[in-house]
C-alpha cells in the first residue's frame, strides 16, 4: 500500500536523505521517497502491518531529526 | 516568488544573527584595533576577559547547534553537521585557551565565534531560499477551490467541493473559481485559465460548453451541471501531480545524496589523521589540530545536498508558470537529453478538425454523404464527426454499426449494408472501386456491395507545427511522425513540416509497436519522447521514455499516463520545456562542479596551512549561498 505523508519542520536536506536511507532499511518497507522540497514522504509498505511499520518509521525519523514531525 | 514573507521563526533567527554579528563586530574591532581585551587585565590571565566575551557571543548564536549536537549523539547520529560544527568550534576554543594558558599570543576565540556565526547565516539563508522556492510552487496550489455553491431543493448551499455529487447544479459567481468540472447549463461568461494553462487570454464560454475546475469565472454568473466528483476533477488531478512532483528523483539528486553519505565521514577521517600523524611527528600539535579543525568546517555537504533539489524544484516551478507540468525532476533531467521526438499526427501536429473537402463524384454528394453519415453517426472519431457535420441533417437510423479496426465501419440494417472506410475495407469485401488520388483521408462508401463514391477529408496542420519541428531538427533531434493515415497523406504532411521520418498506415495498436522498435534501436544516452494528445495513446505515452500529453486540461487519462503535460494545446510548449530543462541541468552541473571544486580547494589549502579557519568558513557558507542563488536564478 502506498501512502503520502506530510513532514513538518523538515529543515535540512541532508537529514531528509538520511531519514530516507534509514526508513528504506526497515522491514516491510518496499520503497520510500522523501522530498525535502515538498516536505513529503511517499512510502510503500506491507499493507497488513502498515500502522506497525509507520510507528517504526516515526521512531527512526525522530532519531535522525528530532524536530521533524510526520503528520499522520 | 514575489511577496514571500518570512516565518516568525525565520524573523526571530534573523534578529538573533544580526544582534550577534553586531556584538561580534564590536568585540572584534576592540580586539584588533585597540590593544585588545588582554590589555585591560594585565598579567598572564589577560586572555580570560576576551575568552569570556567571545564565549558569551558564541553561546548566544550557537546554543541550539550545541543542543542539537548533544541530542543527536544521544541518538547515535555522530556525523551530524551540528556535531561537526561543535567539534570544530569547541576545538578552536580549546586551542585558544591552551595558547592563552601557556602564555602564547592570544588568538582563536574570534575564529570559533565567527565559524558558528557564519554557519548560522548560511543555515538561515538556506531556510529563506527554500521557503521562497516552496512558495512559488504553492502559488500553483492557489487553484484549489475552497467551496462550491450547490443548488439543493431550490436553495443555494455553500459546501465543500468534495461533497458535491455528479449531476447536481452549482452556481459560479464572477470572480470565483470553478470548483468542479462540468458543463454550462445556463449563462455565458469568460473564463481565465491562466493558472491552469499559462494562457493569459480569457476564454469565452456559453451554454453547453465544458468548464474545467481551477479556472476563474470573470464576467457573469454561470449555472453548471457537475460532471465529475472533486477527486476526479481536473484541479484535484493537477494538485495531486504537483504535490508529488518531487517524488521522482533525478540521477543528479541521487548522486549528490550518495556522495554526501561518504563525503562527511571521509573528511572527518582525514581530519583525524591530519591531527594525529603530523602532530606526533613534528610535535607541533596546535598547528596540526588547528588545520584538522578547519577540515571539519568544510565537512558539511549541505550546500550541495540542498542546491540540487532546489534547482530542479525551481525548474519545475518555472515550467508550471508556462502551463507545463513536469511530474518529477528525473523527467526534467531526461528531457534535457531527449533527442528522438515521436509525434502522433492527428490532434498533435494537426488540429484534428477534419472537414470534407471533396466528394467523388461530385454529382452524388447528397447520397454519398447520407450513406456515410448513417454509418458513422455513432462514432466519436474526428473523421466520422466531420462526415456527420458535412451532411448536416439527421442521418438514417436503424443500422447496426460494426467497427472494423483500421478499416472502417460496416452498417447493416433494413436498408441493406453500408460499407464506409478505406481502400483496405473495399478490397477485403471484394468491391470494385475507383482509387481516388488525393492528399487527405479518403473514405470510400459502398452500399450492398456496389461502390457509390468517396469522400476526401483533410486535416489542417497547426500553425506552430513547422516552427517547432524545425527548431527540434536544428537541435539535432530526430523527429518521427506516427499516423494511421495512408502514406500519401502522411508524406505530404511530413514534407510540409520537415519531419525526419514518418510511419504511416498504422493501426492504433501498431503505435506501441513502432515506439518499441524505436526504443530498441536507440543508442545509449538517447531519450525518446512521445508527444500525443492523450486520446487513445495512453499506452504509447507510458511506453516512451518521456510521454508528453498535449491539451491536458480536461483529459485526465493523458495527465495520468504522461510524464510531462502541456496544459495548453500548443506545441510551442516543447521548446519552452526544453529550454527550461537545459537551463536547469546547466545550473545543476555548475553547482556540483563549483561547490566540489571550492570544497576540495579549501581542504587542500588548509591541509598545507595556507588558509585559516576564517577562509574555510567563508568558503563553506559562501559556496552554499552562491549555489542557492544560482539555483534561484532558474526562473525562465
Amino acid at each position: 500500500m502506498k501512502k503520502v505523508f506530510k513532514l513538518q519542520d523538515l529543515d535540512c536536506a541532508n537529514c531528509a536523505a538520511k531519514m530516507e536511507r534509514h526508513v528504506a532499511k526497515l522491514d516491510g518497507v518496499n520503497s520510500v521517497s522523501i522530498s525535502f522540497m515538498t516536505q513529503r514522504m511517499a512510502i510503500d509498505a506491507d499493507e497488513s502491518r502498515f500502522d506497525e511499520i509507520m510507528d517504526e518509521v516515526v521512531k527512526v525519523c525522530r532519531k535522525v531529526e528530532p524536530d521533524c514531525r510526520i503528520v499522520r | 516568488m514575489d511577496g514571500y514573507k518570512m516565518s516568525r521563526k525565520q524573523r526571530r533567527q534573523l534578529i538573533r544573527i544580526v544582534v550577534c554579528l553586531a556584538a561580534f563586530a564590536v568585540l572584534f574591532a576592540v580586539d584588533r584595533v585597540t590593544d585588545g581585551w588582554a590589555a585591560m587585565i594585565p598579567g598572564r590571565y589577560g586572555w580570560l576577559l576576551a575568552f569570556g566575551l567571545y564565549l558569551a557571543v558564541y553561546l548566544a548564536i550557537g546554543y541550539d547547534v550545541l543542543w542539537r549536537a548533544v541530542r543527536n549523539i544521544a541518538h547515535g547520529q555522530v556525523f551530524d553537521e551540528n556535531f561537526l560544527m561543535c567539534i570544530a568550534t569547541l576545538g578552536a576554543f580549546a586551542l585558544a585557551i591552551y595558547r592563552g594558558a601557556t602564555g602564547l599570543e592570544i588568538e582563536g576565540f574570534d575564529e570559533a565565534c565567527a565559524v558558528l556565526l557564519f554557519y548560522q547565516v548560511g543555515e538561515w539563508f538556506q531556510g529563506y531560499a527554500t521557503g521562497k522556492s516552496r512558495k512559488s510552487i504553492s502559488a500553483l496550489m492557489n487553484i484549489r477551490p475552497d467551496s462550491a455553491d450547490v443548488i439543493r431543493d431550490g436553495e443555494v448551499v455553500t459546501v465543500d467541493p468534495s461533497e458535491v455529487k455528479v449531476g447536481e447544479f452549482i452556481l459560479i459567481d464572477p470572480g470565483e473559481k470553478v470548483p468542479l468540472d462540468g458543463t454550462i447549463a445556463e449563462g455565458a461568461s469568460s473564463l481565465d485559465t491562466k493558472a491552469l494553462t499559462g494562457e493569459s487570454l480569457p476564454r469565452d464560454v456559453a451554454e453547453g460548453d465544458a468548464v474545467v475546475s481551477g479556472a476563474v469565472n470573470l464576467t457573469s454568473q454561470l449555472k453548471v451541471r457537475v460532471e465529475k466528483e472533486f477527486y476526479d476533477s481536473t484541479v484535484a488531478k493537477i494538485l495531486d501531480l504537483v504535490e508529488n512532483a518531487a517524488e521522482q528523483k533525478s540521477k543528479a539528486e541521487n548522486f549528490i545524496t550518495k556522495f554526501a553519505r561518504y563525503y562527511t565521514p571521509a573528511v572527518v577521517a582525514v581530519a583525524l589523521l591530519l591531527a594525529v600523524i603530523p602532530g606526533a611527528v613534528t610535535g607541533e600539535w596546535s598547528t596540526w589540530v588547528y588545520r584538522a579543525l578547519s577540515f571539519l568546517v568544510v565537512s558539511c555537504p549541505c550546500a550541495l545536498v540542498i542546491s540540487i533539489p532546489l534547482t530542479f524544484f525551481a525548474g519545475i516551478g518555472a515550467a508550471s508558470k508556462h502551463g507545463i507540468l513536469v511530474k518529477g525532476s528525473n523527467y526534467l533531467e531526461r528531457f534535457d537529453k531527449a533527442n528522438i521526438f515521436v509525434f502522433d499526427k492527428t490532434g498533435t501536429l494537426t488540429k484534428g478538425n477534419f472537414a470534407v473537402t471533396a466528394v467523388v463524384p461530385e454529382g452524388g454528394r447528397e447520397e454519398i454523404l447520407r450513406l456515410a453519415a448513417s454509418a458513422e453517426k455513432d462514432s466519436t472519431h474526428p473523421i466520422a464527426r466531420s462526415i456527420v457535420a458535412a451532411y448536416g441533417k439527421e442521418p438514417d437510423g436503424g443500422y447496426t454499426l460494426t467497427d472494423v479496426a483500421g478499416e472502417g465501419i460496416a452498417a447493416t440494417g433494413e436498408g441493406g449494408e453500408i460499407l464506409c472506410g478505406n481502400a483496405k475495407l473495399m478490397r477485403a469485401r471484394g468491391i470494385a472501386f475507383e482509387e481516388v488520388d488525393a492528399v487527405g483521408t479518403v473514405v470510400y462508401v459502398a452500399k450492398d456491395g456496389v461502390y457509390k463514391g468517396a469522400l476526401v477529408i483533410e486535416d489542417e496542420v497547426k500553425s506552430e507545427s513547422a516552427e517547432v519541428i524545425g527548431g527540434l531538427n536544428a537541435l539535432g533531434c530526430r523527429t518521427v511522425m506516427l499516423t494511421g493515415d495512408n502514406a500519401r497523406v502522411a508524406d505530404s504532411v511530413a514534407a510540409k513540416l520537415g519531419l525526419s521520418d514518418v510511419k504511416s498506415s498504422l493501426l492504433p495498436g501498431d503505435k506501441v509497436g513502432e515506439v518499441e522498435k524505436l526504443l530498441a534501436a536507440k543508442g545509449k544516452g538517447d531519450e525518446l519522447c512521445f508527444v500525443g494528445d492523450g486520446i487513445n495513446d495512453a499506452p504509447v505515452l507510458m511506453r516512451a521514455d518521456i510521454g508528453i500529453a498535449m491539451g491536458g486540461v480536461g483529459s485526465d487519462a493523458a495527465i495520468e499516463a504522461s510524464d510531462i503535460v502541456l496544459m495548453k494545446d500548443d506545441l510551442r510548449g516543447i521548446p519552452t520545456a526544453k529550454r527550461i530543462a537545459r537551463k536547469t541541468m546547466a545550473i545543476v552541473k555548475q553547482n556540483i562542479v563549483f561547490a566540489l571544486a571550492v570544497k576540495f580547494l579549501i581542504l587542500i589549502l588548509s591541509a598545507f596551512g595556507i588558509t585559516n579557519m576564517w577562509f574555510a568558513v567563508f568558503g563553506d557558507v559562501g559556496v552554499a549561498v552562491l549555489a542557492i542563488l544560482n539555483a534561484m536564478r532558474n526562473r525562465a
